[in-house]
């Protein structure tokens, strides 16, 4: 009796440890594939209305388990050149020298460095970004939007976040008037499962 | 008289050469300038829909003078010209008309790569051909700047052997185009 108790604990002990080790390795790909995710921006025009815009072509990967949220990272990579405004003109004007020099600066890239669980969802992610040459230290406020399977055979999870950054912090002209030094993000990710 | 002559251009040919250099100096000049105007100046509006609106009439102009040189006679070279001058000259202004309307081209491709047309003076509506291209606006960009400068530096060749033809060889190769 003592002696298969004792293995009982030790085995269900074994089986929990391994089943948090593959709990903590849920790898996701963000899906830019399918298109379920976006990377929005906004910034104010003149002072009296907004402008948004977005970056189509980026990837990236991100970890999560609900059970250790803190232990989650993610990494994004976007091509500056896909800005899109809807307005070509507009456009060929962000990609040059007075703004986002995508000659020189044909990436952008986030790296999370600690992720923070603030509770009801709320993730608090701070990362490295670098946009137009400068890294700099960021802090997206966070949100996860559900997981769960999906219909065609795949797990996904979602998360939306915000940030504001400054133009002047990456070396970015303030060209745009005293309303508009400031970029507002969006982000928006779905991300299946590996 | 209005038509060209064996010896010299006539009153249209001639006045279409110099009303083609005088806007095409001026559309350089507005183009190099108006890229650089802050966001809050009064022309960043209005300076590139005058350059669009004048560019576009322009080729238009263009189009007229080739179709008038086609159904005109052409002035003959003149005797003393070498081979090697009547050759060159004839390369130039071939290169001028292509260098014209590869930046007519260029120009209307950066508006229209959103499928917007382009208003001429508010008078009347270009419409877009639609994107050709992956991130046209800035390949037909840099064509259009580099284009551009090539058509000035091509011009300035161009008006240094006319003066070198006036001054140097002392013949009538600039008055028969005045
Ligand atoms: C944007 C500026 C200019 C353009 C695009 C231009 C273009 C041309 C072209 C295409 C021709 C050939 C006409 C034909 O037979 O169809 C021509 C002829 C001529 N151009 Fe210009 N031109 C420009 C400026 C000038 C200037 C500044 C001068 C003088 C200082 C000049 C002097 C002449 C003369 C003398 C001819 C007659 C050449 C001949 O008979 O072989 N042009 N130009
Ligand atoms: C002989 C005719 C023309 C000349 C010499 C000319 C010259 C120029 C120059 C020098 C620039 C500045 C390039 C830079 O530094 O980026 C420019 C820009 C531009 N031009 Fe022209 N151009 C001509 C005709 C046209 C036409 C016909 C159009 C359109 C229908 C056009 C549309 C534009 C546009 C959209 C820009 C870009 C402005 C910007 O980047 O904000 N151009 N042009």
């Amino acid at each position: 009796m003592k002696k298969t108790l004792l293995k009982h604990s030790m085995l269900s002990f074994v089986s929990a440890f391994l089943l948090m080790g593959t709990a903590s390795a849920a790898e996701y790909k963000i899906d830019t594939k399918g298109a379920h995710a976006f990377i929005n921006f906004k910034i104010q025009h003149l002072g009296y209305s907004w402008l948004t815009g977005r970056f189509n072509d980026f990837e990236g990967t991100f970890s999560y388990d609900s059970e250790k949220p803190n232990d989650s990272k993610v990494m994004v990579e976007i091509n500056t050149a896909s800005i899109d405004s809807n307005h070509a003109e507009r456009d060929k004007h962000l990609r040059s020298d007075d703004f986002l020099e995508v000659d020189k600066f044909a990436k952008a890239k986030f790296v999370s460095t600690k992720i923070t669980d603030k509770g009801n969802g709320k993730l608090e992610v701070v990362g490295d970004l670098t946009l137009h040459g400068v890294t700099k230290s960021i802090t997206i406020d966070a949100k996860k939007i559900g997981e769960g399977k999906d219909p065609w055979g795949g797990y996904r999870a979602g998360f939306s976040g915000k940030t504001t950054l400054g133009l002047k912090d990456f070396g970015i002209p303030e060209r745009l008037g005293p309303a508009s030094t400031e970029v507002h993000m969006s982000l928006h990710i779905e991300g299946i499962r590996q | 008289m209005l038509k060209n002559t064996e010896s010299s251009y006539g009153t249209l040919s001639k006045a279409l050469h110099w009303l083609v250099a005088l806007v095409v100096f001026t559309m350089f000049a507005v183009g190099f300038w108006m890229v650089e105007l802050d966001y809050y100046s009064d022309w960043y509006k209005t300076a590139p829909h005058y350059h669009k609106s004048v560019g576009l009439l322009l080729s238009l102009v263009v189009i007229f003078r080739l179709f008038w040189r086609m159904i005109n006679k052409r002035p003959e070279p003149l005797a003393t010209h070498s081979r090697l001058e009547i050759f060159a000259a004839h390369v130039a202004h071939l290169l001028l008309y292509l260098a014209l309307f590869a930046i007519f081209i260029s120009g209307y491709l950066i508006s229209t790569a959103d499928g917007r047309g382009i208003e001429v003076f508010n008078w009347f509506t270009i419409p877009s051909a639609g994107e050709f291209i992956e991130q046209q606006e800035d390949i037909a960009g840099s064509l259009h700047k580099w284009l551009a400068y090539g058509l000035i530096a091509l011009v300035s060749v161009h008006a240094l052997a006319a003066i070198k033809h006036h001054f140097i060889d002392r013949d009538n190769t600039l008055k028969r185009m005045l």
